[in-house]
């Protein structure tokens, strides 16, 4: 039996301890957000924060999550609100989406460490996350507009897709 | 931007749906049948397969009968239905439609794919909104006894020449008994108020909580996990297993024979995998456990000195090329390249009762069984029930690129799921979706050309070789000569031959070749299919022969598409947005390239320097026209997808042959772009007015020979295999 917070609420599973965290949050949990790309840790699209920090979920084993705190995409915020949720949506960020939960965690990751990235910085912390369909220089607009939302510097109404 | 020609597809007859639950107004296109066969039970209450569901209650929903697959066509569909609709579009909503015949074009072919959705729907989704309001504006009139030409129809709401109004939803119901009118007219693309300007996408609030379901996500919670083990050898059988050790997996569920393999049946993927593992398999190899890469090339090589099928040809090549001076010749190489979608492929399916649902993210979903069906036909013969018993739910798409235009893991799933109680999801992992993959096809192609006194080509030869998509996909029951007069002209596939039979550069003599060559590796569609490899060669060539002449890249180019103003159009827009000629800061090169594809124009320059032995890709412009720009935010993002697309491929796309397998495995050995080294993309819309072309694909051709023709610039070195391999 592994005991963890999940989302702000504790959860108790009984798997194989081996089992990778990605799909006891699928199988188990029936939390589909966090997504399977590559099953070992290359493509990052199944990012969720383990006690704060980003994690590629297939490659932590249940049994290492036990007493963490961790969150997905669902618990980032109750209605998708947070910052970083509503920069994506300003800066139309998403194409097929299936990346975005683990691109949206990875930032939300990077801003909490450092409050105003500069494009070098993003590149390092993104560069885990793969996009198949190229959203990269809309990840990183949005990423931005996330620093400077949680800065207080532009509005959190998240305006629509402007002509570039 | 002006009204643009009209569309090869005829107009369309509605239909009015009567006699629905909820009443309100629905709108089907074509189809007559309201019920019965072919009309999915689950879709009951709106059959059959509306376009356009406006209820009492206000809301406004189209159908979205296409995939999304990320290139934007569940908010597109809806731009076009809102613009005659005259809704404000925050008011529009979207659904899925299911497969069905209803939302296909010809033959009920409800397919995604070849950047045609808005070429086919331009029309006949304005239609449905112009149709729908109009219907509407018949209902307000009735009700307040005036003529229908003193109503205005504007912001969801009927108005009342006195400055009353009557919202939508209120008469949904009164609208839904007027006669369907015929030839509504369209609005004049100078009215436009939602077309042609960047509108927010319908799906990317789901897209940013994890809510959207994609096919890994849908079908009942308790469904169990399955994978499948393939045979690692194209084309080899299962001759034996030994289930025992599988079985003794904890969580295992049970271990099926298929037709392409062996199911492990589990609680989770996780024991699947285990006991997958676990098995003891004996395969049949077959023919192809000896192919490998220098085999394919010797045969694509053999297959060109035979001499292939003429794609494309005028004047006459034979007797110019003996009165011409010194050729120019260049072999160029492509690979076989993996679709490699973010969300491996994956199916889930249910039968029970004779009856079978299934759940995917399919870019087939319905097709005539003649002509081998699509995801519901093909999960109906799967599971051994009627295709009319048949449902497919159609869910997001974490990527497609053609890949989802395949059947297959439809065909496993609904296997699989006749055989069990209880729905089953088939997850397939990076490695099953990178080594089970339909290519995109290898090939190889030798140029020659000859250059005339002021340097202009006057001779241009090219053969190349390669496999054939269609012969696979061509049902058997077409005779041979039939196909080879028809579809496979000369025994060529043009969708290999495409992009280099019909090179646009002013030419008095060429030709065009091209030989198919039988092997038993997979191929199939891969995003802009035969352009991701012909731009290339023709836009590697012609930068070769400009260089030859002593001429710019650019203007070489330009004098020679005097006969095709669209090309010149883009080309000089993206010259002059790049500013080609001026300086380029040390250390770096320019290069160009033009290439029409899926009736869209796409010019591109990129710039280069090379860092560390590695190609560095800094700047992309981009100039595309497409006819009629929908919404110009999606076709930039289209653009700037292609260009990461097409870059992956040029600097690392590579699936190796070896024993009769796939060698590259996962994203250590086939590597994507990284945001790292993504470069910064400045786009140029510059539709033409023409009609509409997409948006999908045509960004993706001419960054590769965009990147090469630079390091030319920059090194002297030619590249002309790819991925990219410097020095």
């Amino acid at each position: 039996m592994v005991t963890f917070n999940l989302n702000g609420q504790t959860v108790e599973v009984d798997v194989a301890d081996d089992t990778p965290l990605l799909w006891v949050l699928r199988d188990t949990l029936h939390l589909t957000g966090t997504k399977f790309g590559c099953g070992l840790g290359l493509c990052g699209a199944c990012t969720v924060h383990v006690d704060g920090l980003a994690q590629p979920a297939c490659q932590i084993p249940v049994s290492t999550a036990d007493g963490t705190v961790i969150t997905t995409i669902e618990g980032l915020s109750s209605d998708g609100s947070s910052n970083v949720q509503a920069a994506w949506v300003a800066e139309q960020v998403p194409q097929c989406g299936y990346c975005q939960s683990g691109q949206i965690m990875a930032a939300a990751a990077l801003l909490a460490s450092n409050a105003d990235p500069s494009d070098a910085a993003i590149d390092v912390a993104m560069s885990g996350n793969i996009c198949r369909c190229g959203t990269y220089a809309s990840i990183k607009r949005a990423i931005h507009r996330a620093a400077a939302m949680n800065a207080g510097v532009i509005s959190t109404d998240g305006s629509a897709g402007r002509d570039r | 931007m002006s009204e643009p020609a009209k569309s090869r597809l005829s107009r369309r007859t509605f239909v009015k749906i009567t006699g629905l639950a909820g009443t309100g107004l629905v709108l089907g296109v074509g189809y007559k049948v309201v019920s019965g066969p072919g009309a999915p039970p689950s879709d009951a209450a709106f059959a059959p397969n509306p376009f356009l569901r406006i209820d009492t209650d206000g809301s406004i929903t189209v159908i979205v009968g296409k995939a999304e697959m990320g290139q934007g066509i569940a908010t597109s569909l809806p731009m076009l239905v809102a613009e005659e609709l005259e809704v404000p579009f925050e008011r529009v909503a979207f659904e899925f439609a299911p497969a069905h015949p209803a939302y296909g074009v010809a033959m009920g072919m409800q397919v995604t794919g070849g950047s045609t959705s808005t070429v086919e729907t331009w029309e006949s989704m304005r239609e449905a909104g112009a149709t729908a309001r109009e219907m509407l504006r018949v209902a307000a009139a009735a009700e307040w006894g005036v003529t229908a030409q003193e109503v205005v129809m504007r912001d969801a709401q009927a108005h009342h020449p006195d400055g009353a109004t009557l919202d939508y939803g209120a008469l949904a119901a009164a609208a839904a008994a007027v006669a369907v009118p015929k030839d509504v007219p369209l609005k004049d693309a100078s009215q436009f108020r939602i077309i042609g300007l960047p509108q927010n996408r319908l799906d990317v609030p789901q897209k940013t909580t994890g809510a959207a379901v994609f096919g890994l996500d849908a079908g009942p919670p308790d469904a169990r996990i399955a994978v499948i083990a393939r045979s690692p050898v194209f084309g080899g059988r299962l001759r034996s297993f030994d289930p025992a050790a599988a079985l003794a997996v904890p969580g295992v569920h049970s271990v099926v024979e298929l037709s392409n393999g062996v199911a492990v049946v589990a609680d989770g993927y996780w024991p699947a995998q285990k006991g997958r593992s676990a098995l003891v398999i004996d395969w049949d190899e077959g023919v192809a456990s000896t192919l490998n890469d220098a085999e394919v090339t010797r045969r694509f090589a053999e297959a060109i000195r035979e001499g292939g099928g003429v794609a494309g040809e005028h004047g006459d090549v034979d007797a110019a090329s003996v009165s011409a001076g010194e050729a120019i010749t260049a072999t160029y190489a492509l690979p076989y390249l993996a679709h490699a979608t973010m969300e491996p492929m994956n199916c889930t399916a249910l039968v029970e009762d004779g009856r079978c649902t299934v759940w995917v993210g399919t870019q087939f979903q319905n097709g005539p069984s003649a002509l081998g069906g699509g995801a519901r036909q093909v999960a109906a013969k799967a599971a051994g029930v009627d295709a009319d018993d048949t449902v497919v739910h159609s869910t997001f798409l974490g990527g497609g690129f053609g890949r989802r235009a395949e059947k297959d893991f439809v065909q496993e799933a609904a296997e699989l799921a006749g055989l069990l109680d209880g729905p089953v999801k088939v997850i397939w992992s990076r490695e099953d979706d990178m080594q089970h993959d339909f290519y995109r096809p290898a090939s190889l192609h030798e140029l020659s050309a000859v250059l005339d006194d002021a340097g202009m080509p006057a001779v241009w030869r090219h053969d190349m070789a390669g496999q054939s998509i269609l012969t696979r996909l061509l049902p058997g029951w077409i005779p041979g000569f039939v196909r080879d007069r028809t579809v496979m002209k000369n025994g060529v596939d043009p969708t290999s031959a495409e992009g280099a039979s019909n090179q646009p550069y002013h030419v008095p003599h060429f030709r065009m070749t091209a030989a198919m060559v039988d092997l038993p590796i997979p191929v199939g569609f891969w995003r802009s299919v035969g352009h991701s490899s012909t731009a290339f060669v023709v836009e590697s060539f012609i930068d070769e022969l400009a260089d030859a002449a002593g001429r710019d890249p650019y203007t070489y180019r330009r004098e020679l598409l005097g006969d095709h103003p669209r090309h010149l159009a883009v080309l000089n827009a993206v010259a002059e947005a790049a500013a080609w000629g001026s300086d380029v800061p040390e250390g770096r090169a320019r290069g160009i390239a033009v290439a029409e594809s899926f009736g869209s124009y796409v010019a591109q320059v990129a710039e280069v320097s090379v860092e560390d032995g590695r190609p560095r890709i800094h700047k992309v412009w981009c100039a595309i026209d497409c006819g009629v720009v929908v919404n110009p935010a999606i076709v930039r993002a289209q653009m700037e997808s292609g260009i990461i697309f097409g870059l992956t491929a040029a600097l690392y796309g590579r699936v190796n042959i070896e024993a009769g397998r796939a060698v590259q495995s996962n994203f250590h050995d086939y590597q994507m772009l990284r945001m790292n080294e993504a470069p910064d993309i400045h786009v140029v819309l510059a539709p033409s007015g023409d009609g509409p072309g997409g948006a999908g694909e045509p960004g993706v051709p001419p960054i590769a020979p965009a990147v090469t023709n630079a390091l030319f610039a920059l090194t002297g070195e030619r590249i002309r295999t790819l991925p990219i391999a410097l020095g």
